[in-house]
């Protein structure tokens, strides 16, 4: 699948978002953060920016952005409508929660905070439902990529409230749950890519041709001499070697490092801890936008069987 | 809405039947079905950079050619892919906007190009490739089944049909109600063994494929006619034979 910029960059983005929505929502009436208003303030206007700056990329995805707002209607069936619908629904309460901070309510602050929390891990749930719903792909459609888009939203969301927490000298609690979904997304995509590397594919030239009955199927001729949507979209392969290599660069800027750096921090404090979580935070971005790159450019579609394997690159 | 209907027992299924055994692989009916759709109910389909190299454009119908099987029993087999009005469509349920139905009254899948985002999930959740995205117009296009030729009571009752089929100089391609067991599409499915494409995919295609007929089995080769000596008239030959025999 192509690894569309618009997409990579908005379910990163977001994601972090959402999860740093996530935490401070949940975090805060604990008094596991800096509980001042201010510091508050500006992890949700954080928060908000990266949902935002995630959201208007996926705009740029659509042959028609103008009518994006026609994809909040159908939730009864479509994972993309009910992320949509997600997505406005948990502005509500982040907007409310921010009013709350600003008029200084203890009590409707975490109220809002919570429901805004209970949104985030809704909205991406349903980010990682709409890859999980698809049978054509069957690298996507495997039990740990939900799991995983919540795992590495968590992570990434926490590493940045333990970023902006250092600064203010209480980001031990965020920086310790960012160790342990750093760790956890680290096991996981490990598990994930083993799993998809060794499972044998459900459909083959054979079941796509139906063919197969006459023996193995080779394509011949293709039915076009240039390449195509089909081909574009969902023909993208990358080299094994760079995917090896990318891989890598994922576990470790993605996880690896910024799990040693936040443990660092916990011990360092002070300024020390606020330069190691910021440098953290940044490279658990990085190595979460390879992370994403891989899952488009590694997941395979069933339409490639219909063409010869050197046709899809 | 893009939840699916949900159609009463012996509704209709319009769809193909699209024979592999007698298919020749000459693209007429990919050739008619753009020519007809250009202008038709999901016009245009456009192509892009279509004087030079790197041209290509949006198609409802490809058509493929295999090899399948090794040796002797190994065929050449072309192959028309296009939408499979699939009873169980996903390309239909991902959609977010509804643009994308499923018709109830006879199974027929289109895009509304006016309410279409151009996302592009649909064609993800399409196993076979029957969607490609018009660039031009930002929307998605797709097979109709000849919508506008089917139910067009300006053209002759025997037009009535998609261009692919009306066209096809083999007669491959049959179209039909495959909801009634007993419309001529359904006779032949069940006397050819016809197929669906993908079956553990669970979209439950209403088109069908079927397969090449098997061939005759060829008999054991001649024998090469061996005169006996004594057959042979000429005494010269005769004597040759008999020195070369030796």
């Amino acid at each position: 699948m192509r690894p569309a910029p618009s997409i990579v960059v908005f379910t990163t983005l977001s994601g972090a978002g959402y999860g740093l929505l996530f935490w401070l929502g949940l975090l805060r009436p604990l008094g596991l953060v800096p509980g001042d208003a201010p510091f508050a303030v500006a992890a949700l206007l954080l928060a908000l920016a990266l949902v935002t700056a995630g959201l208007l990329s996926s705009l740029a995805h659509l042959g028609r952005p103008e009518r994006a707002w026609r994809a909040l209607s159908q939730w009864r069936s479509s994972w993309l409508s009910r992320e949509g619908v997600a997505a406005v629904a948990t502005y509500v309460p982040a907007g409310l929660l921010l009013l709350a901070l600003l008029l200084e309510r203890r009590a409707m602050a975490t109220l809002f905070g919570l429901l805004a929390a209970a949104g985030a891990a809704a909205t991406v749930y349903c980010t990682g439902m709409i890859y999980a719903s698809l049978r054509p792909v069957r690298e996507w459609r495997h039990p740990l990529v939900v799991p995983g888009y919540l795992t590495f939203a968590a992570f990434s969301g926490a590493a940045l409230l333990a970023m902006l927490g250092a600064f203010r000298g209480g980001g031990a609690a965020p920086a310790a749950l960012a160790i342990l979904a750093g760790a956890g997304g680290f096991v996981l995509k490990r598990a994930y890519w083993a799993a998809i590397d060794s499972a044998p594919p459900a459909s083959t030239p054979e079941t796509a041709t139906g063919l197969g009955v006459l023996g193995a199927v080779r394509a011949l001729d293709p039915p076009h001499t240039e390449t195509n949507y089909l081909l574009r979209e969902m023909g993208f392969r990358i080299a094994r070697r760079h995917a090896a290599r990318l891989r890598l660069v994922a576990l470790a800027a993605g996880f690896a490092a910024p799990v040693a750096l936040l443990a660092l921090a916990l011990f360092a404090g002070g300024a020390v801890a606020a330069a190691l979580a910021t440098l953290a935070a940044a490279l658990g971005l990085l190595g979460l936008l390879v992370e994403r790159w891989l899952m488009f450019a590694e997941a395979t579609h069933t339409v490639t069987l219909y063409y010869p394997p050197a046709a899809a690159r | 809405m893009t939840s699916l209907p949900d159609p009463p027992p012996g509704a209709k299924k319009l769809g193909l039947v699209i024979d592999l055994d007698t298919c020749v692989g000459c693209h007429a009916c990919a050739v008619n079905c753009k020519e007809w759709n250009t202008s038709g109910h999901l016009a245009p389909l456009p192509d892009f950079n279509p004087y030079a190299a790197g041209a290509e454009g949006v198609w409802f119908n490809r058509v493929h050619a295999y090899e399948a099987g090794e040796g002797e029993a190994g065929r050449t087999v072309h192959f028309p892919r296009s939408c499979l009005h699939c009873e169980q469509p996903a390309c239909v349920t991902v959609c977010p906007t509804g643009a994308s139905y499923k018709r109830a009254e006879d199974g027929i899948v289109l895009v509304n190009p006016e309410t279409c985002i151009g996302c592009g999930l649909c064609a993800w959740a399409c196993p076979y490739g029957a969607r490609e995205l018009d660039e031009d117009a930002g929307v998605m296009k797709k097979c109709t089944l000849c919508i506008d030729r089917i139910y067009n009571e300006t053209l002759p009752e025997a037009e009535r049909q998609p261009a692919c089929v009306l066209t096809c100089p083999a007669r491959a391609r049959h179209f039909g109600d495959l909801g009634d067991p007993e419309s001529a599409v359904s006779r032949l499915v069940r006397e050819r063994g016809g197929y669906d494409l993908m079956p553990e995919m669970g979209y439950r295609p209403v088109n069908k494929y079927l397969p090449p007929r098997r061939r005759a089995a060829a008999g054991a080769p001649p024998q090469e006619a061996a005169p006996r000596a004594e057959e042979i008239a000429n005494p010269l030959l005769r004597w040759v034979d008999r020195v070369l025999s030796r």
